[in-house]
């Protein structure tokens, strides 16, 4: 019995083994090799200069884990309440709620991405609609400097801006999915009890939804401290995050595989120790989205 | 001599056009235990609700102590409710779900803007007292999730009296218990309610429950109050036949009203004892299926054929058709199917009431029968029978 029903796994198995565990190996054999030069060609050697050579990457380590945090923060700020207000409304409201929170992501992550290059470009529709109006000359005569425009590309807020704008849905969707299941029996008892709303907040709702918010706190932080696009594009360059720096070993100039592979092997590390943290203080129920 | 504490003033509830509570009056007692009690569906939550706060009524008022509180959110009443299926908060142990209401600071009650803040030993020695009201010392730690259903009860009851509200009101609190353990949480709600001092107001589907815990029993039906009293009354003197039906078995005729004290039915005149209805008015009389005694066919008021016998251990439930309609009797002496008995009803085996909205509709047990797989024949009796039994008055 127990056998017959242990076959159902075996794809999983499988899955896992292909796609998970052989990959991680593949990286793991690469972060601990280096190509010497020998006579006949390179050859590959074991070595942990890989790591060890990392420092000269502090600074990229820490934009990234800092960018990240700051939009997880920021997702977190506006995905509540917006996932809160909306598990209050109606079911029509909800629905139309719910559709235009997706709709942009039924747009391609790249167009999505360029068209806040449009709009944020020095020559771009906002600086564009601040001269119109007259912001630009009013911020002039105020603080005295003669600017043309507000550089707003290639900027950290630009990066995180980038990020909230694409993985917002992500925090969102976990959370009203929390509180929407949220037996409102719950809340009258505490009423009854003698707990006002903002009580009723504190000590009912907020931590029954707790594991809502690990789960979108995981599902934004994970894909932000790796992104690379966003910060190419909106950051210009200027705002190298831990994704260019790994891209950029494997397929930019820098091409060096088994510093690539090292890097996102401390990455993926440090991710997932801030992860299993993150888990301690919800019920568990975050480490499903881990994996 | 009971002092009133709270009462609902012609409210009515409408949902989506549907009323649920119609032009409803009703005062409850300090110290009182009292029942609503009626079929599911019939608007006992949503009075329970708007008591507690969490539905203002479509019209009418609420008072409490004599004072107006419609407009009072449930924070601020001296309310505490025992939930439906007990409302326990998943996230906190049995302990914090205790003292969940003792933690929040309380307005002083003098008009004063001052909170009253409990200090953490007067918390903990509140909940620890309460936890052994309900039978529950050392579970303090224990996760809601590992509790049975009669514990989870026992919480969501310490849970709300530890507040010491003047009145607590319990949403069908054994219904999700087993016979057992229900009957046992009867004994024990009302020894709570005695050694609290407080008023109950209960709800239940279970009219047996409801007899047995309630100093008072409020019977409803599609969100109108049809009768309130002491178990006693509504058992002896059912205003109508669905409070007749609804509170124990009976047996319900039409009759008609001779004269004080002279009933008719099946065209044969009995002595009763009720009085105070017109000469000649048609009634509703009711007879338990305790009241009616068996004797032999040639002593019989009336007489009858057995369809069916089912035993009960003290007694056998006895399914007697008499002129086509079929009665339950509640005898010890056994009649097997098909006997010809005759019956005796003392005059204080008969209750008359006026016809209500109700009448015909309840109180036959023709079904009966059918559920013990029994064949229901209508031919056994004949028109001659009928006017011998006339003739003989
Ligand atoms: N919030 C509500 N909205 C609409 N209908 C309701 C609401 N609450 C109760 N009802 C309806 O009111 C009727 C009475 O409900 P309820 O008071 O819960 O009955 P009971 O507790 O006696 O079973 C039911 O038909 C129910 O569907
Ligand atoms: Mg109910």
């Amino acid at each position: 019995m127990r056998t017959k029903r242990g076959l159902f796994a075996v794809p999983y198995v499988i899955w896992l083994a292909l796609f998970v565990v052989i990959p991680i190996v593949i990286m793991l054999v690469y972060s601990l090799t280096v190509e010497v030069e020998t006579a006949t060609g390179t050859e590959l050697a074991g070595s942990v200069e890989n790591f060890t050579g990392m420092s000269l990457y502090m600074g990229v380590f820490g934009r990234s884990f800092w960018l990240a945090l700051v939009a997880t923060l920021i997702c977190l700020l506006i995905g509540y309440p917006v996932a809160y207000l909306m598990s209050r409304e109606g079911p029509g409201f909800q629905r139309v709620a719910m559709a235009l929170i997706m709709l942009p992501m039924w747009m391609n992550f790249l167009l999505r991405t360029y068209s806040w290059m449009a709009i944020l470009e020095n020559n771009g529709l906002l600086n564009q609609l601040f001269q119109k109006i007259g912001v630009i000359a009013l911020y002039n005569r105020l603080t005295g400097s003669d600017v043309e425009y507000f550089q707003m590309i290639r900027t950290p807020g630009a990066v995180v801006l980038g990020m909230v704008y694409n993985y917002l849905p992500f925090m969102i969707l976990p959370i009203y999915t929390v509180l929407t299941k949220l037996d409102h029996r719950l809340i009258e008892a505490a009423q009854d009890l003698g707990a006002n709303s903002s009580t009723v907040f504190r000590r009912v709702i907020l931590p029954l939804s707790v594991s809502g918010i690990v789960s979108g706190v995981t599902m934004v932080f994970v894909p932000s401290v790796s992104t690379f696009a966003i910060s190419r594009l909106l950051g210009g360059g200027t705002q190298m995050m831990l994704g260019d720096l790994i891209e950029n070993q494997f397929l930019g100039g820098a091409y060096n595989p088994h510093l690539g592979a090292a890097i996102a092997m401390v990455m993926m590390v440090i991710v997932v120790i801030c992860m299993l943290v993150m888990n301690h203080f919800g019920d568990g129920e975050g480490e499903a989205v881990m994996l | 001599m009971s002092k009133e504490l709270i009462r609902l003033k012609d409210v009515t509830q409408v949902f989506d056009g549907e009323t649920v509570l119609k032009n409803v009056n009703i005062y409850f007692n300090d110290k009182e235990f009292l029942t609503l009690l009626g079929p599911s569906g019939c608007g006992k939550t949503t009075m329970l609700r708007i008591i507690g706060g969490f539905q203002t009524p479509t019209s009418g008022d609420v008072y409490f102590n004599g004072e107006r509180i419609n407009d009072l959110p449930p924070y601020k009443r001296q309310v505490n409710t025992v939930f439906q299926k007990y409302a326990l908060f998943p996230h906190l142990n049995v302990y914090d779900n205790v003292a969940f209401g003792l933690r929040i600071p309380k307005d002083a009650g003098d008009g004063s803007k001052e909170k009253i803040k409990l200090s953490k030993e007067e918390i903990d020695q509140r909940v620890r007292e309460m936890l052994e009201v309900v039978s529950l010392k050392g579970f303090e730690h224990r996760s809601i999730a590992s509790l049975s259903g009669g514990q989870q009860q026992r919480v969501a009851i310490a849970r709300a009296l530890v507040n010491r509200p003047k009145v607590l009101l319990l949403d069908e609190p054994l219904g999700a218990l087993d016979m057992r353990l229900r009957k046992d949480m009867q004994q024990e709600l009302k020894r709570i309610q005695q050694q609290m001092g407080i008023t109950f107001i209960n709800v239940t589907h279970d009219q047996e429950e409801a007899l047995a815990m309630s100093d008072t029993v409020v019977v409803m039906n599609e969100g109108v109050i049809q009768q309130i009293g002491t178990p006693e009354d509504l058992y002896n003197e059912p205003k109508n036949a669905f409070v007749a039906d609804f509170i124990g078995e009976s047996n319900i005729v039409d009759g008609i009203m001779r004269e004080d004290k002279v009933v008719e039915i099946f065209n044969r005149r009995f002595a009763c004892l009720d009085s105070g209805f017109e000469k000649d008015e048609p009634v509703d009389v009711v007879i338990r299926p305790e009241d009616v005694d068996i004797v032999s066919e040639a002593e019989g008021q009336l007489r009858g054929v057995v369809t069916s016998v089912t035993f009960k251990g003290v007694h056998y439930d006895t399914i007697v058709d008499f002129y086509g309609f079929k009665w339950l009797i509640q005898t010890t002496d056994y009649c097997p199917v098909d006997s010809h008995i005759g019956i005796k009803i003392d005059p204080d085996g008969f209750h008359v009431m006026k016809k209500s909205k109700y009448s015909g509709m309840f109180g036959d047990y023709s079904s009966y029968s059918e559920e013990y797989d029994e064949i229901n024949d209508p031919t056994i009796i004949d028109e001659e029978e009928a006017e011998g039994a006339e003739d003989e008055d």
